[in-house]
């Protein structure tokens, strides 16, 4: 297997995009990726999709947008894994330029949430699990499932409402920084807990927005990379597991265990000591698609130990400066979450942080060379790790 | 049709009269969009014909689970074979007494097929036989707690009017 590398990445603004249609939401994204990266698109040997849809007019959005960012007749193909989709269309990529079949790949994922209006998003959502029996007769949505995490934890661990909300102070707090996101308003406890609920315990301040949005990533071959002195941040390490479709079938909801696997497997091949990754890594995205969905991830990551996450947060030891930054961006919760988009643009997002591109308040210092994108499709569905490296080394 | 839908809809007609085109302008971003007139409307065609007896059960008050003839592994939602040992030889069991309520959470925000709804609660038992059930909870949703003994009961859901299972507080 070849090292593999990535060489341009970039997300649009976040947000309510009624001003573009898919195409020209795909073309903002790919043009400042095609433009770091220094490429001609012809170097595109294959394309790489992520994207849900359902919600949103094309059904064939693969060979839309290719068609728009005028890179046919490469081949192509859309890939699904929920909420992290972006992170299957990565690993695609990753697999596919690793394998010798091509140099250079790009994975682009793209959402036009806001094409159906929010009842129908919440319904879509809402049979991502299994149709008939979590949907059809109990109408649960996505909020919902992770509520029924949010219940079982809070009662396990003493956990409050309060705390939760700390977590969205946090994103919030960075999200202000961040140009492209979504929501650029600081906000405090008490705005969050006097937000409606939209599954109890969870309230409207706990849950990450609909959103359009789209984020390319360009992966390379290190021979390609050498060749044209690429800035790169290398794949170090991927891991990957599937959770049941069915909820009910879980023994434990205060963590995912894919998440906990697809960690460990990262961890592995990036060759980090998973009993210590936080002290490995100079930052963090995860997965906040809800404020309890951040702090399991902690614990799943290893960052802290069961029942500890909170702590985390409210010691501020996941700000800039603490044990481990984490989402710098805003995370899902301020940045937004356009479902197939969201691996990509943690992968961006983690790319222009390795290489100190980031501008202002959210850029960290850069000591360790390496960092993680955590991202879960569904709930607990699918869950895939990725770790970057601007040092070649692991066997991704 | 959701009231943001009827309100575009109406916009649109505007539109198709002034302009000619269903043309809308979203109030916030100020941008025209084309409003859709094709609409989708869609229903799925489930097979159930091999877990048929679940059906059956429910009709005589009754949740039934499968349960592998070979390897004992036991399924709800009901499987017509056994992803375990890959026997195809499963026999029904009926999910009964008392079990112990796991997690739940209350839909305040719910989905377009479910918005004729009042808010609902929906909760995961542990039963007795060893798998969970995830269901909505009946009776006194006030006085909930995780941990609480619950049983399993069959009722009739309003208004579709047709049979359920439901979770309630013993």
């Amino acid at each position: 297997m070849r090292r593999v590398g990535i060489i341009g990445a970039s997300y649009t603004k976040f947000g309510e995009r009624f001003d573009v249609n898919m195409q020209e939401l795909a073309w903002e994204a790919f043009s400042d990726a095609i433009k770091e990266a220094n490429i001609e698109k012809d170097a595109i040997d294959y394309f790489v999709l992520s994207n849900m849809g359902g919600w949103s007019s094309e059904s064939l959005p693969a060979v839309i947008v290719s068609e728009g960012l005028g890179i046919n007749p490469k081949g192509s193909v859309r890939v699904e894994a929920a909420c992290a989709s972006g992170s299957s269309a990565v690993k695609l990529a990753h697999d596919i330029v690793a394998s010798g079949q091509a140099n250079v790949v790009l994975a682009l994922g793209i959402e036009k949430m806001r094409e159906s209006p929010t009842k129908t998003v919440v319904e879509y959502i809402g049979r991502a699990g299994n149709f008939m029996w979590e949907f059809e007769n109990f109408g649960l949505t996505f909020p919902g499932y992770y509520a029924l995490y949010a219940t079982a934890y809070m009662s396990k661990y003493s956990v409050k409402e309060e705390d939760l909300c700390e977590v969205a102070v946090k994103n919030h707090y960075y999200g202000s920084f961040n140009e492209k996101a979504q929501f650029r308003n600081k906000i405090t406890v008490e705005k969050c807990m006097s937000s409606p609920y939209v599954a109890w315990p969870l309230k409207l301040y706990d849950c990450s927005p609909i959103t359009d949005g789209a984020a390319a990533v360009l992966i390379a071959s290190e021979d390609f990379i050498k060749e044209h002195k690429s800035e790169t941040a290398w794949i170090s390490g991927i891991g990957y597991a599937t959770g049941t479709a069915n909820l009910s079938k879980r023994d434990d909801f205060t963590g995912l265990e894919a998440a906990k696997r697809a960690a460990l497997q990262a961890y592995a091949r990036a060759g980090l000591d998973p009993e210590k990754p936080a002290s490995q890594l100079d930052l963090a995205e995860v997965h906040d698609c809800f404020t309890i969905a951040e702090v399991m991830a902690y614990e799943d990551l290893g960052f802290a130990k069961k029942g500890e996450g909170i702590k985390l947060v409210k010691e501020k030891q996941t700000y800039k400066g603490g044990l481990i930054p984490v989402n710098l961006d805003g995370g899902l919760k301020a940045k937004g979450h356009p479902i197939g988009a969201t691996g990509e643009s943690m992968i961006a997002e983690l790319y222009h942080q390795l290489l100190g591109k980031v501008k202002g308040e959210r850029q960290t210092d850069i000591k360790k060379g390496r960092a993680l994108a955590h991202n879960v499709g569904g709930t607990g569905h699918y869950a895939y790790v990725t770790v970057l490296s601007l040092e070649k080394g692991g066997v991704a | 049709m959701s009231d943001e839908t009827e309100k575009l809809e109406e916009a649109a007609e505007e539109s198709k009269k002034k302009l000619g085109s269903p043309i809308v302008t979203d109030q916030k971003t100020l941008s025209s969009l084309w409003f859709d007139q094709r609409e989708l409307n869609v229903r799925y065609l489930v097979s159930v014909e091999k877990i048929k007896k679940f059906y059956e059960g429910i009709s005589a008050g009754k949740v039934m689970a499968t349960k592998c003839a070979k390897c004992g592994e036991i399924y709800f939602p009901p499987q017509s074979y056994c992803s375990k040992c890959g026997s195809d030889s499963m026999d029904w069991i009926e999910l009964s007494g008392t079990g112990e309520l796991l997690t739940y959470t209350v839909i305040n925000v719910k989905p377009q097929s479910f918005s004729h709804y009042p808010d609902y609660v929906v909760g995961i038992a542990r039963m007795p036989q060893g798998v969970n059930v995830l269901a909505w909870i009946d009776g006194d949703t006030g006085k909930l707690k995780v941990g609480m003994k619950v049983r399993l009961e069959v009722k009739k859901r309003d208004p579709e009017g047709y049979l359920t299972y439901w979770i309630k507080p013993e």
